[in-house]
């Protein structure tokens, strides 16, 4: 567990970014928001890279930035992983890896280890290549062993997925989800995608204007009704933490408290927990449990808030056994269902929206 | 076969490189400023950088003999630390040619530290690279080819002066009698096979130059970035 404090501020004649927020890192903590609302301007300010950048940033009691006092880059065990990869051109692939390597922040912890790094992002076929022959993926995949092989102390990754095609990304998440277990490194990943919010972190910094609107556990904020669109609007739900009872011809049943959940998935392990995704819009309200329904999920839960999101449609928040939904619907389907804060209704999912685009 | 004194050659060979050098050491850090610093500073600076490929050389020339004479700005100082005269003398040729080829260092420097970008080296930063480090290891290999054409243009420039040489260095021989000097005097005294055998090889020289710069470029496809 790290601590990473900051109090900073940057102005430029268009943007203006004032961050104040002391994080708690374990495993990774999603930094989301629009687009232009100063998701990468933060995490270059923490690694040092934006000069101007005024304030206090303090890293498990070490001193980065002080007012105008900066900590150099190279000093500060922070890895980076950049949108674009950036791996040095005249280099192989194992030269790119062997330069961290060289570098790597010696000390408190143990450095982590080439072989295994290679392993666990499977860049040994690519060791020779020179890397402006590699594609998309694979520049990436190099790109986050090159920052990890540098033993940060702090891992921070900024949207290393946005220029990969689906198929690409569902390739690469299943090793950045296993980055802070096997590497021990906390990682603060900047995204615009809820589905990589909702798939990777634990965490999420919500920010807006160059400010944070929110921070806390992902659970808790995609529930949350007062953050209106800047959870996505259209794409507003919520995430549920469900454990997989059982798993067969691609079809897994997941626990929701004490009811089930059948969700397509290609692959699961019995026993793990998933997260899932579900939008407010593709859950369906009744007010007695349906029968003879082409829909298999229907859970039973208790309506614990009511929100009027426009002229026509309302949203409906949910209680299922101590986990949350969230139902969008109408105002005409709210009035004459009779719904009111604690009664008692069944929620309708359609199993292919539990599928997220991201999961494999 | 009319006698052929090579000394012209050599001291121009000897001059050229020389010129190389110490331009190298100097253009470096100021090409790396210009291609990166955001100061207001830079366009002036890059303005003053560019003008000797405008002026005429025996401007150049003529100011600097004013400035190095034994009674110039520089000339005065060097005269009372060292004991010698710059003007008429190597080392002056040297000082004359450094600031008359100028800009054919520093301007593919600077091309090509722009064409590296921040990018690799924030790259390199986030790395543990320190700043030397970043130079030595990302920068320089991803400029290489502004290093060579820099070497080259700043060696066949320096080769080919004949103005501003005259008129700091005079006609020297073994000490500021170049070879353009040599074609001129030998042009003067009508000795057209010496002039001609010197400016062939010059030519021959140049054309080769040349050719193998561009050759070499073609066969690094690094730093395409």
């Amino acid at each position: 567990m790290s601590t990473l404090s900051l109090d900073v501020a940057l102005d430029r004649p268009d943007f203006a970014l004032r961050v104040v927020v002391d994080l708690t890192l374990a495993g990774i903590t999603a930094v989301f928001g629009p687009s232009g609302s100063g998701k990468t301007t933060l995490l270059r300010i923490i690694s040092g890279l934006e000069q101007k950048a005024g304030g206090t940033i303090t890293f498990d009691g070490e001193t980065w930035q002080s007012g105008d006092t900066q900590v150099p880059t190279h000093r500060r065990h922070v890895g980076y992983v950049f949108q674009d990869g950036r791996l040095f051109p005249h280099m192989t692939v194992a030269q790119n890896l062997e330069f961290a390597l060289r570098r790597s922040a010696r000390g408190a912890r143990p450095s982590i280890d080439l072989e295994e790094t290679i392993e666990a992002l499977d860049l040994r076929s690519l060791l020779g290549r020179r890397t402006p022959s590699l594609s998309g993926g694979e520049q990436q995949r190099v790109a986050i062993a090159r920052a990890l092989l540098r033993s940060p102390r702090l891992l921070l990754m900024d949207e290393p997925l946005s220029s990969l095609d689906i198929k690409r990304k569902r390739e690469i998440l299943p090793h950045i989800e296993a980055l802070p277990e096997i590497f021990g490194v906390p990682v603060l990943y900047v995204t615009h995608n809820l589905d990589e919010v909702a798939r990777l972190a634990s965490n999420v910094v919500l920010l807006a204007d160059g400010r944070v609107a929110a921070y806390g556990n992902v659970g808790e904020i995609f529930e949350r009704s007062d953050l209106g669109t800047l959870m996505g609007g259209l794409e507003a739900g919520v995430v549920l933490r469900a454990r997989v009872a059982a798993h067969d011809n691609g079809v897994a049943t997941l626990i929701v408290g004490s009811q089930q959940l059948r969700v397509p998935m290609a692959t699961a392990e019995i026993g793990a927990t998933r997260p899932i995704r579900i939008h407010a819009r593709d859950v369906a309200i009744a007010t007695v449990r349906p029968e003879k329904l082409s829909i298999r999920n229907v859970l039973k839960g208790r309506i614990r808030l009511i929100e009027i999101v426009s002229n026509m449609n309302v949203e409906i928040f949910l209680e299922v056994d101590g986990e949350h939904l969230r139902a969008r619907i109408t105002r005409d389907a709210l009035e004459e269902l009779e719904l009111a804060v604690g009664g008692e209704v069944f929620a309708l999912i359609k199993s292919v929206a539990l599928e997220s685009s991201l999961s494999s | 076969m009319p006698e052929l004194e090579l000394g012209p050659v050599w001291l121009s060979l000897q001059l050229a490189t020389a010129t190389v050098l110490v331009l190298l050491a100097v253009a470096t850090p100021l090409a790396w400023w210009l291609a990166f610093t955001r100061s207001r500073a830079r366009t002036v600076v890059e303005a003053v950088v560019a003008m000797p490929l405008v002026l005429p050389p025996t401007v150049l020339g003529f100011y600097l003999l004013v400035l190095l004479g034994p009674a110039g700005l520089i000339g005065a100082p060097w005269l009372s630390i060292t004991d010698t005269t710059l003007t008429f003398s190597f080392t002056g040729l040297v000082l004359a040619s450094v600031i008359y080829s100028f800009p054919f260092t520093i301007q593919p420097l600077q091309a090509a530290f722009e064409g590296v970008g921040r990018a690799p080296l924030e790259a390199a930063a986030t790395l543990g690279a320190g700043p030397f480090d970043r130079f030595w290891h990302i920068a320089s290999p991803l400029a290489l080819r502004g290093y060579v054409s820099a070497v080259v243009l700043t060696f066949a420039h320096t080769l080919g002066e004949f103005g501003v040489v005259l008129m700091v260095g005079g006609n020297i021989p073994g000490s500021t009698k170049v070879i353009s000097i040599a074609i001129y005097e030998h042009v003067e005294t009508l000795e057209y096979t010496q002039a001609h055998i010197l400016s062939a090889g010059l030519l021959v020289f140049s054309f080769a130059v040349l050719l193998s710069v561009y050759i070499l470029n073609r066969r690094m496809p690094l730093v395409r970035v």
